[in-house]
């Protein structure tokens, strides 16, 4: 049993999404049943695996597919944390999308490949050598794809075609980092460390930066970020998805297994590539907050929010103090919860009261509370106010920052937190203080999408409350970091 | 062993089943399928067991006699055909039904013949033998191109036919100059012959002659009119399975037969042959706007790809451990391109039944009402641009790696590139299947058209899933040293 959990968890999403292409477009019963019920025998089993890898325990499933590439799933703790935070979340998202699909054509091929990017992620997460996570991070780029463009008007076709132009040259990149790498030392398992001795510093900094850049494209680092706003173009669910379930984490969780697991942290701050990171995901984290600003469609603003949230975990990573590395692993959880919530409201928003604007938010507070309450608990958490998700990350943010000896990131964090503020505080004043349009109209409709919601919203509340626990994403990070730390 | 021989008799004794009795040819070539896949597992048993097989029928000796010998590589070119056969044949029951007239007459014992060719080209080691086998190859070929009978099929029919009747010649003549020089024409024989001075000069023919027949840049300019004119299961045939057959014979002959004599700059040579090809095909595909063209081109760049095998695994490079790789490499591409292209032109087909044309304005927002071809033809694609998890990465990895290894970066570099190319021009019919509602009325194919390519496409990716067991296969039969490596 034990041996094969890892295959298990792959399966427990790739099975339904393999099923899910064949089932008839009117088979609605048997497709819910389906993603629902290998979402909560996935949720067993990584319970089943949370507990026992906190205890120590370690797993190992290898397939040989040729001479020197194989196929290794190892979880450790880190994979852990992603694939918790992305197995709740296929759950509740799934609730969310039964709901909002209702009615609508194509929900086979929706269900289906949404399905198959969690089984990548998972996938991803799970991965134990370079060239599986390759493997995987190719499968979630391109099972994304008829997401995107699941609308099939211009917008999401032009959105689908500016998400590959990216992804798939980031993608050349990440191979050429991993086969020059491997060429020299052999396969990379990331429980041990590489022999990157044999490589001279220079050609060890170019595939620094070629990992980084095939990473960033995911992770929505500048310059990389394009792509992100355009594919707001994608219905309720998939933008979800892409913020806060499987892709953009994905990227970022990319650059924490690189620079903790491969190239080690030791070895990030003797190359003197920790510090330009650092600076680019700070960079990230003010531009991405300045066009947020500068947005009057919440998607979009909220899809700018992502792209400055987003380096928060890997300036943390960059920095590379214990508190740091704490903070921004931690906050791949928080951001997760957070921005899930934003993008459920959003979606609530637009489909009930057809409001996509900003504007249009004004007194909705009213007509539609337990919306507005969850929304307002993920913007207030975004900004960092004590007790939600977002002031814990920050503070070790903080905290680290000042042990690494890089006060300058402070600075970055303050900026970012004020520029948070001016972008979230307006729309809850708008929800909650100004009278709503005459013509303003709406309910909250189908529990399916309002409890979804609600739950994430109190979720991001309790990780805040509950950040001491050993199994918050906080506890969590802080095993990580000790086991990374103290070997 | 048996199976050899049956693998040479079953698929011409269905063809000649299936002229004398047309109403059975679905029957026969049905029957051929399972006789051929149950030879194919028997002999792929036996070599994992025992080593390559060897049979020399009449039990005349070499080299009175002819050989024919079954390899890891050989078996995953027999394996290859049978499913490209099997995945066609179940397609064309429907298009070709018996008795619908000329085409469907002629269409089953010429894809019987071409499955019998390509048999007996994949296991033979005679020179002569190989002969006999392109030129029925080449004429069963020609025969499927001009199949419809429209003019401008019968004009590239024409110019396939002038082009492999060159090809053709060239050979004959370099095998010719063996034959006079060393009077014996084995594979295996004449890899321990005493060196003659012309020996170059044939080697040099015979390649003219193949490359021209397996579309080598710039020899390509006859493939696109003909593998876009044929009916879509005969292109299939054409696109994934034929040109393999001649570039098989390249190989062995530059490193089984003749390896002393290669050199250096010959196989950079054909290599960068190779490259432009792939580089060439792509931006042409990129500029077509009828879907079978830009498969078509697509065939010219893919095929460009195996011949970067030469530099990488020939030469002084057979006897490096990365050879390993790059040999694997390139039959997991052949295999994983064969499966994936005649599962897109069986795609293309139905789109152009459906809506009566080919266009990419015109098979706009098809996704809608034919998911699962449209399933497939993405499945394809994605084998295509090499991507993982399809088999085309594995065999693309250990290239990359094998280039990398012997410090010829460059060839990693055309791959890479090839294949983002490659993801720019398939994506535009992609794009187009997926753009809109589609028209609302279509000529629906049949469910067993529609799981034909879908077949195809799956098994291309399942090649790369589960390739530890094709991995195996083809070492069979390599140099020892070679399996160390990587």
């Amino acid at each position: 049993m034990s041996v094969y959990l890892p295959l298990l968890i792959l399966l427990s999403s790739l099975v339904p999404a393999l099923l899910t292409f064949f089932l008839p477009e009117r088979a609605h019963g048997l497709r819910n049943g389906l993603n629902l019920g290998g979402a909560l025998i996935k949720l067993g089993l990584i319970t089943v695996m949370l507990v026992s890898v906190g205890r120590g325990a370690t797993y190992d499933f290898s397939m040989q597919l040729a001479p020197g590439l194989v196929l290794a799933l190892r979880p450790d703790a880190l994979s852990l944390l992603f694939m918790t935070l992305s197995a709740l979340l296929w759950f509740l998202t799934t609730i969310y999308a039964i709901a909002y699909f209702e009615g609508k054509p194509n929900q086979s091929r929706f269900f289906g490949f949404f399905s198959l990017c969690v089984a990548a992620t998972t996938g991803l997460a799970m991965s134990g050598s370079l060239i599986t996570f390759f493997i995987f991070f190719e499968l979630l780029t391109l099972a994304t794809w008829p997401l995107v463009i699941h609308q099939q008007n211009r917008a999401s076709l032009a959105a689908g075609r500016v998400y590959l132009a990216y992804a798939l040259p980031a993608s050349a990149a990440l191979l050429i980092a991993i086969l020059w790498l491997e060429s020299v030392t052999g396969p990379i398992l990331f429980s041990t460390p590489a022999p990157l001795d044999r490589l001279d510093d220079t050609s060890l900094r170019i595939i620094f930066a070629l990992f980084i850049a095939g990473m960033g494209v995911k992770a929505g680092l500048i310059p990389l970020h394009g792509w992100l706003p355009v594919a707001m173009a994608a219905p309720a669910p998939v933008s979800a998805l892409l913020h806060a379930v499987a892709v953009v984490k994905a990227g970022a969780f990319g650059i924490a297994r690189i620079t903790i697991d491969v190239f080690g942290i030791d070895r990030v701050e003797a190359l003197g590539v920790g510090t330009p990171l650092a600076v680019l995901a700070s960079a990230t984290i003010l531009w991405g907050s300045i066009r947020a600003l500068q947005q009057d469609e919440i998607k979009k603003r909220l899809a700018f929010s992502t792209v400055s949230q987003v380096s928060y975990i890997v300036l943390g990573v960059a920095l590379a103090g214990p508190f740091a590395v704490i903070g921004g692993l931690a906050h791949l959880v928080h951001q997760g919860l957070m921005k899930i919530t934003l993008f459920f409201c959003a979606g609530i928003f637009a489909e009930r009261a057809g409001v996509k604007k900003i504007e249009g938010l004004n007194g909705l507070g009213r007509i539609m509370p337990w919306t507005s309450v969850a929304f307002s608990l993920g913007a207030l958490g975004m900004i960092g106010l004590p007790p939600l998700a977002g002031f814990v990350s920050k503070v070790y943010l903080g905290v680290g920052a000042l042990q690494s000896g890089s006060a300058w990131a402070l600075a970055v964090l303050a900026a970012s937190t004020l520029l948070n503020a001016a972008y979230f505080l307006p729309l809850l004043y708008r929800l909650w203080y100004l009278p709503p349009a005459p013509d303003a109209a709406g309910d909250e409709g189908k529990p399916g999408l309002v409890v979804p919601a609600v739950l994430t919203a109190a979720a991001s509340l309790g990780v805040g409350l509950f950040a001491g626990s050993p199994y918050s994403p906080l506890g969590w990070a802080t095993l990580i970091v000790t086991r990374e730390y103290l070997p | 062993m048996d199976a050899i021989v049956v693998l040479l008799a079953a698929p011409l004794a269905g063809a000649f089943l299936s002229i004398a009795a047309p109403r059975l040819a679905v029957v026969a070539s049905a029957l051929v399928c399972v006789v051929a896949f149950v030879a194919i597992g028997l002999l792929g048993a036996e070599m994992l067991e025992l080593g390559p097989a060897i049979v020399v029928p009449g039990n005349w000796g070499v080299p009175l006699g002819i050989g024919l010998e079954a390899d890891g590589k050989a078996v995953a070119f027999l394996a290859m055909t049978a499913l490209v056969m099997a995945g066609v044949i179940t397609a064309a029951s429907v298009e070709f039904a018996p008795g619908s007239g000329r085409r469907s007459f002629g269409f089953w014992p010429l894809a019987l013949l071409l499955w019998a060719a390509m048999n007996a080209m994949i296991l033979s080691r005679d020179l002569f033998n190989l002969y006999v086998g392109l030129e029925l190859l080449t004429l069963v070929a020609v025969g499927l191109v001009a199949l419809s009978g429209k003019a401008d099929a019968l004009a590239a029919a024409l110019r396939y036919m002038i082009f492999a009747l060159i090809g053709s010649l060239l050979y004959l003549l370099g095998v010719v100059m063996i034959y006079g020089a060393h009077g014996m024409l084995d594979m295996g024989l004449l890899s321990a012959r005493t060196p003659a001075p012309a020996d170059g000069l044939a080697l040099a023919l015979m390649t003219a002659g193949l490359a021209a027949k397996t579309a080598l840049f710039p020899f390509h300019v006859w493939l696109p009119p003909a593998h876009a004119g044929a009916p879509a299961p005969a292109s299939a045939l054409l696109s994934g399975l034929v040109p393999k057959a001649s570039f098989l014979i390249a190989l062995r002959l530059w490193s089984e037969a003749m390896p002393d004599i290669v050199r250096p700059e010959a196989l950079v040579l054909i290599a960068l042959l190779g490259a432009v090809a792939v580089f060439h095909g792509g931006l042409l595909a990129l500029r077509q706007v009828r879907l079978k063209l830009i498969i078509v081109y697509s065939t010219v760049a893919q095929l460009g790809y195996l011949f970067l095998i030469f530099p990488l695994a020939g030469g002084e490079g057979a006897a490096q451990p990365w050879s390993a790789g790059a040999w694997s490499g390139v039959t997991f591409h052949a295999v994983s391109h064969a499966l994936a292209k005649a599962a897109m032109f069986l795609a293309a087909g139905l789109y152009m039944r459906a809506v009566g044309s080919d266009e990419l304005g015109a098979i706009r927002g098809l996704a809608r009402s034919m998911p699962m071809t449209t399933f497939a033809f993405g499945l394809a694609a994605l084998t295509l641009m090499g991507l993982p998890p399809s088999g085309a990465f594995t065999g693309k990895y250990m290239m990359i790696t094998a280039a990398l290894a012997s410090g010829q970066w460059w060839w990693g570099v055309v791959l890479l590139g090839g294949g983002l190319l490659s993801a720019l021009y398939l994506y535009r019919p992609l794009e187009a299947l997926f753009d809109g509602e589609g028209p609302a009325e279509i000529i629906r194919p049949r469910r067993r058209e529609e799981l034909a390519p879908l077949f195809l496409a799956a098994a291309a990716i399942l090649l790369g899933i589960f390739s530890a067991v094709p991995f195996d296969l083809i070492y069979v039969g390599r140099p020892d040293a070679a399996v160390t490596g990587l």
